[in-house]
């Protein structure tokens, strides 16, 4: 089973035009886990991802998923094994339908069709929207476009999911619907995001990245009570641990 | 610049569709050569971003007129010659599928007109010439300016062609190519100065684009591939005009081809208007000598010598009669839906 | 310019009919491409002043646009609403040619009128097959059939991309040209100098969308090579449809039916 776990090793990257990005980022999260990585905009949350795959390859460090590092000759394995969700669907959902989208990984992968068709009709369940299967992506809501992504990376049969802000841009059911399906997968998960009472819910563990740094890891409750912590981060305490204006004033009225 | 499906006889159609298809097969052949993976999505983004942009209107300042982006030349200088056919194509299609621009069947007319000569005509021997792998401000507005001229000017002739050569429109070659060429004169130097601002605007904030576009996709690297398309072009054009010059000086392919084995021509007397009906259509059809037909009122007499009024008034009654069932028949077809 | 989001409106409207559920909708795609083509070059064959030939040919519109529940005042307002070209070439025609071809009493219709007057009607029969061809099947369907028929698969693989795309970049361009179109007077179409770096960025983020769709595909095990399940089928009923309107093409070019019925309509009035 070692074969979920993500650790990085001092690594660092610079982008093209010379801003450092990555400087020295090290940690290790095994199998199951369910890690938030979180930081103000441009802590470069998603270069880190964008390493965890291969699609990056740091300067220096390295990067190993189960057992192997990440080489060029094992990135399929590792591509396959680690699922990435991105930001924005639009540019995860590019096939003609949903099915084709869905369709696409495991075409690659080599299933044949009847297994195809079987996988994605279990991908498109799991995520609960098998009735949008024939439609094309511009013509679902953007909760709908989000379940079908992460239908797209399910199809694959991870065993690492990696999701890019996953609750950005949902209205407050679809998130809440989201959190829910998130919370029943068994995969190791790692969670860019700036919607810290997502982490509350989802994950037990919180990396917060500063400036290219880690300047904290552990557990999400300790870590999002620490008002020092987090300020000095450009974070702030999410919203449901905030004593709440609306509440306190209704005491008042009482 | 829209040819359409009306303007253009089967001839002229067929004969740019197969040029067009045959150009098509040949550029994606290109395209699979380059083996870049990247290249399909790039492909298929920037036509949505060509159709996008074209939606886009600009004031042209001091005409109170308006204008858009072309395409062609943009896609030949962001993705080479063979891409950017493709991509052109592409636009031209979901145009004509959506929004009725042009037809079926003029498209192969319009993808030749609106892609060819940009991307294989303009682009390498204009172009790439100008700008020759090293770009600067002045090159690149020398090169879209003069490029995006000679692409509508050829563009706009060969439409004059095709429509003469179809021979429905009864525009005389001379007067429609003194009204296109100029007018396509005026907006070829607006899109060149467009497209130069635009690449000159990305060349800027990434200049490493147009570089990589340098290394693929360079036609005319051996001299005979050149000639290959001129010449596929130059026998396009008159098998084009060969056939349609064939069918619309006998408007009636079938029965012609029927008069021509029996040789009894003058047995069919209800149709007596074929053989002089060709003879006007001769004059009309062909290219340049007719000018405004000053001729055709003396020879109006004896070429229609038999304007059947039976037969008109009975086409008219017939025609309307006609419409009038394929309606009711439409109706009934829909209430039989809804019952069911 | 104002424009942008009607026409990514229609385009999106016509796929949605495309969804509908019909005997025609579940054709295959093969045969209504085949049987369009067929009846675009029947109408066209015609010589430039049939006039009376080219009526019987609206049963196949109207049939398709009937069986397919298609909302033919829509389409109908649709092929109106675009004519530019074909009218701006063809009102020429009664202009040079004068010659009187019927005659109705002291009343003489000359040849142009009707030549235009057929360019017109061969307008509305081509264009109504193309936008019926793409409501009952959808654009998807028809570049799978496409495929089918041996277009490479690079071409057609592409076309996929910019159809999925249209919808994505023409709601930026709309964004964007709202957003600038706030900041200026001129609401018709945006300044010269506003355009240019409009259309550039548009471009530049175009590009950077093409980047991370490629990325994602290649985190999907993508290889060079797209593949694509299409399920088609052709049974009796696309057979049939094909035939069926092919022959009927075939012999609406080769009978003057309208003729021979008027001929008899008048026959029995005299």
């Amino acid at each position: 089973m070692s074969h979920h776990i993500v650790e990085a090793v001092d690594l660092q990257y610079t982008y093209p035009d010379g801003t450092a990005g990555l400087k020295g980022v090290s940690f290790r999260i095994s199998h199951g886990e369910s890690v938030a990585i979180v930081g103000e905009n441009g802590a470069v949350k998603s270069t880190l991802l964008l390493h965890l795959n291969g699609y990056l390859t740091a300067a220096q460090g390295t990067v190993r998923i189960g057992d192997y590092p990440l080489t060029k000759q094992n990135l399929k394995a590792v591509r396959r094994s680690v699922g990435m969700v991105f930001q924005n669907p639009d540019d995860q959902l590019f096939m003609p339908t949903v099915f084709d989208d869905v369709a696409f990984g495991p075409l690659n992968l080599g299933l044949a069709k009847e297994e195809v068709v079987l996988t994605v009709n279990r991908a498109l369940e799991t995520v609960g929207v098998a009735h949008l299967k024939q439609r094309p992506p511009y013509k679902l809501s953007q909760g709908e476009k989000r379940a079908v992504s992460i239908a797209t990376v399910l199809a694959m049969s991870p065993d690492i999911l990696v999701m890019d802000e996953p609750t950005s841009s949902l209205d407050p059911r679809s998130r809440r619907r989201l959190i829910e399906l998130l919370k029943t997968f068994r995969h190791t998960k790692i969670v860019a995001t700036h919607d810290l009472d997502m982490a509350l819910d989802l994950c037990e563990r919180t990396i917060v990245l500063h400036q290219g740094r880690i300047t904290a890891d552990g557990p999400t409750q300790k870590i999002m009570r620490d008002e020092e912590l987090l300020r000095s981060s450009s974070l702030e305490k999410p919203l449901r641990m905030q004593s709440c204006p609306v509440c306190a004033g209704e005491k008042k009225a009482f | 610049m829209h040819m359409a499906d009306a303007l253009i006889s089967p001839a002229v159609g067929g004969t740019m569709w197969a040029a067009t298809a045959g150009l098509i097969a040949y550029s994606a052949k290109k395209v699979k050569e380059e083996a870049d993976d990247r290249k399909i999505p790039l492909m298929g983004v920037l036509g949505a971003f060509i159709f996008a942009a074209q939606m886009i209107n600009f004031s042209i300042p001091g005409t109170g007129s308006s204008g858009h982006l072309g395409g062609g030349m943009i896609l030949a200088i962001l993705l080479g010659p063979y891409a950017a056919f493709l991509v052109m194509a592409s636009v031209l299609i979901v145009q004509a599928l959506f929004f009725a621009d042009g037809g079926l069947l003029a498209l192969g007319c319009n993808i030749f007109n609106l892609g060819f000569f940009p991307c294989f005509i303009v682009y390498p021997l204009i172009y790439r010439k100008i700008v020759a792998g090293m770009p600067t401000r002045g090159r690149i507005m020398l090169g879209s300016v003069l490029g995006a001229i000679a692409g509508l000017q050829l563009g706009a002739f060969s439409v004059v062609l095709e429509t003469v050569l179809a021979g429905i429109a009864e525009l005389p070659f001379r007067a429609f190519v003194l009204l296109m060429q100029p007018i396509h004169l005026a907006i070829g130097i607006v899109e060149g100065l467009v497209t130069a601002a635009v690449v000159t605007f990305v060349w800027k904030a990434r200049p490493e684009i147009l570089d990589a576009v340098e290394y693929v996709g360079v036609i005319g690297k051996k001299v005979e591939m050149k000639r290959t398309f001129l010449g596929l072009a130059v026998a396009a054009v008159i098998a084009g005009g060969a056939l349609s010059w064939f069918a619309s000086g006998n408007p009636d392919g079938l029965e012609w081809a029927m008069f021509k084995t029996s040789g009894k021509e003058e047995l069919e007397s209800h149709e007596p208007a074929h053989v002089s009906l060709a003879a006007i259509q001769e004059k009309t059809a062909i290219l340049p000598d007719y000018g405004f037909k000053k001729a055709e009122s003396e020879t109006a007499p004896e070429v229609w010598p038999a304007v059947d009024l039976g037969t008109s008034v009975s086409g008219l009654v017939g025609g309307a009669l006609t419409l009038l069932l394929a309606v009711v028949i439409g109706l009934g077809l829909r209430r039989s839906k809804r019952a069911a | 310019m104002n424009n942008i989001g009607a026409n990514s409106f229609n385009i999106g409207y016509l796929d949605t009919l495309a969804c509908g559920d019909s005997v025609l909708h579940r054709l295959d795609p093969r045969a209504k491409l085949i049987a369009t083509l067929m009846f675009i070059v029947a109408v066209v064959s015609f010589d430039k002043y049939a006039l009376s030939q080219l009526t019987p040919f609206f049963i196949y519109p109207i049939v398709l646009i009937s069986l397919g529940g298609l909302p033919a005042g829509y389409l109908l307002k649709k092929v109106l609403l675009v004519s530019p070209f074909a009218i701006l070439v063809g009102i020429f025609n009664p202009l040079l040619d004068k010659e009187i071809l019927i005659q109705f009493g002291s009343i003489g219709i000359a040849g142009g009128w009707i030549s235009f007057m057929s360019i017109l009607l061969r307008f509305v029969l081509t264009v109504t097959a193309a936008l019926i061809l793409v409501s009952l099947t959808g654009f998807n369907a028809v570049c799978g059939a496409l495929l089918k028929f041996g277009m490479p698969r690079p071409f057609v693989m592409q076309l996929l991309f910019f159809y999925r795309y249209i919808f994505v970049l023409t709601d930026e361009a709309e964004r964007m040209v709202r957003a600038g179109s706030f900041r200026s007077f001129n609401s018709r179409a945006v300044g010269f100098k506003t355009f240019i770096p409009l259309t550039g960025t548009l471009l530049l983020r175009t590009l950077e969308r093409a980047e991370r769709i490629y990325h994602a595909m290649c985190c999907r095990g993508f290889d060079g090579h797209i593949r694509i399940i299409r399920a088609m089928k052709i049974r009796h009923q696309e057979i049939i449809f094909t035939l069926g309107w092919t022959f009927l093409f075939i012999w609406l070019r080769c009978y003057n039916i309208p003729l021979t019925l008027g001929a008899l309509i008048t026959g029995v009035l005299k």
